[in-house]
């Protein structure tokens, strides 16, 4: 069971797993789980057009979610339409225009499917350095980034008043985004690259007294999953992204049921220093 | 050379905050000591406002807008919805530039900012502590000491999803006071708190007052209600409609002309009423008969001793407020 393409499944699903948990801490926090789809959804567009230049797939992607970022910022700055809207609208577009690319190009190597579900089994040695690599990039972007971003998540205005440029670490944020859906795009598939945003910092939540606590526990339980969703995946011959998710599913879960604790804080009917 | 002119020349690309907030890491501070760039005198202002005017969406949101504030004075200011109160509020900040007139500041001046009520999602964890420090890293020890002088001693490791309204003000200023201003800007400050934890934050503001010689800009819409310890009430409604005492904004025709004499004849100035005490959360609460005697009231309250609930808790001034209220809806 454990063999060398196991090893590399897994290496290839924790490289991406520990980058977007903190990454997706973000999304749930400003209610931008569309961004994630928008992100994935533009992926096709940006894989059809590498096929046509003919560079590296990765690039392709990276390069029109980079473009949508200060697209959607520029838009979101004009104000009239919801970010959530605006978000949706960019998605399918995006998406529209990729299919429309991929029909019109019929290019003969580009395999929808694989973009959708990701194929874990092909990563390769040099796959898995880009994906540590790109990775390490984004989680240094993330900690550069992090007070002012998360100051504005809590109240825009206040970190404005206190000189925290807060478009500035968005555009930041957006820019490792894009590098993540590109980096992950072949691993696990796009669709499934939302699962791994959203749903570890979710289960995490739960646990989290701070907003770096919940970071590195969704980290932590995104790993996690992937262990498990592989193991699963390996033992009863599934495919391994969708093993992956519902792995991560069974975790959120789990976060649900009642502890016997409680909440141990009640503010006011602790008596204060004696 | 004495002051530093914020106006048209300020950096705009940049956070305007640049200079009057703490900027990034460094917290600017008022100098505790004149220094040769300020050779502040007491009566040198804080932040002067001459004839300033805002415009936004074709239309006229502050007009000619005169406003000084001393050092260790609360100025409030009073006006209806959409009367360019927060606007102000911005201006003085340095979070918007005035299209008109000129803005000063006294040169290093640190403002502490609590901003209007926000919600904070229930998906994101966050600590009092960590509320605190949320926009600079701060030292535990003085991080529990402006806990302490808001009266949520015991509250660092409490989530803030657990406050009441008013807790959450109180740690939003205490938020503020790390950065050791000498202006405090309040807006809002107590929109969704329930009248006895109202009464109990502008008791605290006004105690800030008295125990750090911080100047305080309160800004409310709410008209029926001034605190007693304001010095001078700015009535706006996109113009200063009249400025002055609480009692002679409240007898100014001007006032009542805009607001209509009804409302303008229920502003009530709150007046202290020293036999009891205020939880953190507002419960009210019964003071010793010796304290209430002894007149030394902020120091019991700061102590906390009593603790017990009291029997008494109507008070004359919510009574008074509350009739109001239910006449003017």
């Amino acid at each position: 069971m454990v063999d060398e393409s196991f090893l590399r499944m897994l290496a290839a699903g924790l490289g991406v797993a520990l980058v977007a948990g903190p990454m997706g801490c973000f999304l749930v926090w400003r209610r931008m789980a569309y961004f994630g789809a928008m992100m994935s959804h533009s992926a096709l567009l940006g894989w059809t057009l590498a096929g046509l230049l003919r560079i590296e797939p990765m690039l392709g992607v990276f390069a029109v979610g980079a473009g949508a970022a200060p697209l959607l910022l520029a838009l979101e700055r004009r104000g009239g339409l919801a970010s959530d809207t605006l978000l949706a609208i960019l998605a399918h577009g995006a998406l529209a225009l990729g299919l429309l690319a991929t029909a019109i190009l019929a290019l003969p190597e580009s395999n929808p499917h694989a973009l959708i579900v990701g194929d874990m089994g092909a990563a390769s040695a040099a796959d898995i350095a880009a994906i540590y690599l790109v990775g390490a990039a984004i989680i240094a972007a993330l900690v550069l980034v992090w007070r002012p971003l998360l100051a504005s998540t809590v109240s825009d205005e206040l970190a404005r008043a206190e000189g925290l440029a807060p478009d500035k670490s968005r555009l930041v944020y957006m820019l490792a985004m894009a590098g993540l859906v590109a980096m992950a795009m072949k691993i696990v598939g796009v669709l499934l690259i939302v699962s791994l945003l959203m749903i570890p910092p979710a289960a995490a939540r739960r646990f989290a007294r701070t907003p770096e606590e919940m970071a590195l526990g969704a980290a932590g339980i995104g790993a996690l999953s992937v262990i498990c969703g592989l193991i699963a995946a390996r033992m009863w011959d599934l495919p391994s992204g969708p093993a992956i998710v519902i792995a991560a599913l069974v975790f959120f879960a789990a976060g649900l049921l009642p502890t016997p604790m409680g909440r141990p804080w009640n503010l006011g009917r602790a008596p204060k220093n004696g | 050379m004495i002051d530093t002119p914020i106006n048209a020349d300020a950096p705009s690309a940049k956070a305007p905050s640049a200079r009057a907030p703490s900027g990034s890491d460094k917290p600017l501070r008022a100098p505790a000591h004149p220094t040769k760039e300020a050779p502040a005198t007491t009566r040198e202002p804080l932040v002067r406002l001459s004839r300033v005017g805002v415009f936004g969406g074709g239309r006229s949101i502050l007009e000619a807008v005169d406003l000084a504030i001393e050092p260790g004075e609360i100025v409030s200011i009073v006006g209806p919805n959409g009367a360019g109160k927060t606007t102000l509020a911005r201006v003085v900040l340095g979070l918007i530039k005035p299209d008109e007139g000129e803005v000063v500041r006294r040169a290093g001046l640190a403002i502490g900012y609590v901003p209007q009520r926000f919600v904070i999602d229930p998906m994101l964890p966050l600590t009092v502590r960590r509320l605190l420090t949320l926009t600079r890293p701060s030292p535990q020890k003085a991080v529990e000491r402006a806990l302490g002088r808001v009266g949520l001693d015991a509250a660092a490791e409490v989530p803030v999803s657990a406050l009441s309204g008013g807790e959450l003000q109180r740690a939003l200023i205490a938020r503020a006071l790390l950065a050791e201003p000498a202006l405090l800007v309040l807006d809002e400050p107590v929109q969704g708190v329930d009248l006895a934890g109202q009464i109990a934050l502008y008791r605290l503001i006004a105690e800030l007052r008295e125990s750090l010689g911080t100047a305080v800009l309160l800004i409310s819409h709410d008209l029926h209600v001034v605190m007693a310890e304001t010095d001078r009430v700015l009535c706006l409604a996109g113009h200063v409609c009249c400025a002055g005492t609480p009692e002679s904004v409240c007898d100014n025709p001007e006032f009542a002309r805009l607001f209509g004499a009804d409302v303008a004849g229920a502003l009530a100035v709150y007046s202290h009423r020293h036999d009891h005490t205020h939880e953190p959360d507002g419960r009210i609460v019964a003071k010793p008969a010796s304290a209430t005697e002894s007149g030394d009231e902020s120091k019991e309250e700061r102590t906390g001793k009593a603790r017990e609930e009291g029997a008494r808790t109507t008070e004359d001034h919510i009574v008074a407020r509350k009739e109001e209220r239910g006449r003017h809806g």
